[in-house]
């Protein structure tokens, strides 16, 4: 998705600069929400200089889900308990396991837990804060916000 | 009372959903499914799937299929509007009054604490996923080799659904032509059958 937003947004219609989008990749990263929502309200925001601006986009980016999400919706219900369709989700159940599994995976990188050769002391810090967080949720069905809070907290008392 | 209810508690996981559509999982999954016990784990694992398979922002698709299945249109609207509202007034604020917030070192040290945190809490429901959904040894490779796929040969994630559908659908039309039985002979097998291989 983030090369589609710059082709469009800073290629073919110049609404940001690449610095102005690097740096919104950069801020979605310290804020809640997705990229395709912050840049939506970013670029709105920043190209028409207004929040009504932000708001159009916001609602354009979201509009293609409503629709598609509301149409599958109503055939999933209709057809959910059908012999056939059951079979093909307690196939798919155990995958959606596996896609959990792959995207903590490939979360495992540089960018989040830092460099362990340049960086040695936040990549030790990263891997200890993330078996605090995974045990306390695994084992002590710890709050995940909380968690997410306390590792903040962490964050900004040891770095 | 239940839509203002259900708002407030997107707007909580809209809040904290840092990084991605995939941290939005642990925290539907403790306050949804496990608290509140709106949804059950199976329902939430079949609205992942078609949330994943669809195209559009993961987080939103997932809000609004949850909402969905809660209280029809009106109910995706309101988590929908609930989980887009924290990111949308936050980006607002940041434009207009804190346009320093990327460089800011707290920020900084703060999101870096955080980061961690975020790829544990999603690696986390994994494993007690996997206990609730009861794998065994036999149909723990699924799981496995899909994770697999993705992250060491870079499978996109629909694929993996695709397969994974299509292999449900011939292993329960599979089970069930077995129950019917195609010789005369296999009539008595047919309680046996449908028992003994139910729940993958």
């Amino acid at each position: 998705m983030l090369s589609l937003i710059q082709a469009e947004v800073v290629t073919i219609h110049g609404w940001l600069t690449t610095q102005q989008f690097t740096d919104i990749v950069a801020i979605s990263q310290m804020t809640p929400g997705p990229i395709g929502i912050n840049s939506a309200t970013y670029v709105g925001f920043t190209a028409t200089g207004s929040v009504w601006g932000g708001f159009v986009a916001t609602f354009a980016v979201c509009l293609p889900s409503f629709i598609l999400m509301l149409t599958i919706s109503k055939f999933f219900l209709k057809y959910q308990h059908h012999p056939l369709v059951e079979s093909v989700f307690k196939g798919l159940r155990p995958a959606v396991i596996g896609l959990l599994a792959a995207a903590a995976l490939l979360l495992m990188n540089e960018e989040n837990f830092g460099n362990p050769t340049t960086d040695k002391y936040q990549f030790i810090t990263s891997c200890l804060l993330f078996l605090v967080a995974f045990v306390a949720t695994s084992r002590f069905k710890a709050n995940p916000i909380l968690m997410i809070i306390i590792c903040g907290v962490i964050g900004l008392a040891v770095y | 009372m239940f839509y203002f209810e259900a708002f407030k508690i997107f707007f909580k996981i809209g809040a904290f959903t840092i990084g991605g559509g995939y941290a939005m999982v642990p925290l539907i999954e403790d306050e949804i499914v496990n608290k509140k016990k709106w949804i059950e784990q199976d329902d939430f694992l079949d609205l992942l799937a078609i949330a994943q398979s669809a195209p559009g922002i993961l987080a939103v698709n997932i809000a609004i299929f949850v909402g969905y299945r809660l209280r029809g249109v009106k109910g995706s609207l309101v988590t929908s509007l609930g989980s887009i509202l924290p990111s949308f007034l936050m980006i607002l604020a940041i434009a207009l009054f804190f346009a320093t917030y990327k460089d800011n070192p707290y920020v900084e040290k703060v999101f870096k604490g955080i980061r961690p945190a975020v790829v544990a809490l999603i690696a986390a429901p994994v494993f007690r996923m996997g206990k609730k959904a009861k794998l065994t040894w036999k149909t723990i490779w699924i799981p496995v080799v899909a994770a697999l796929l993705i992250w060491l040969l870079g499978f996109s994630p629909i694929w993996i659904i695709v397969a994974a559908g299509v292999g449900g659908y011939l292993y329960g039309k599979w089970m069930k032509d077995d129950a019917n039985g195609s010789s005369p002979n296999s009539s008595s097998k047919i309680g046996e059958v449908s028992q003994s291989d139910r729940g993958v």
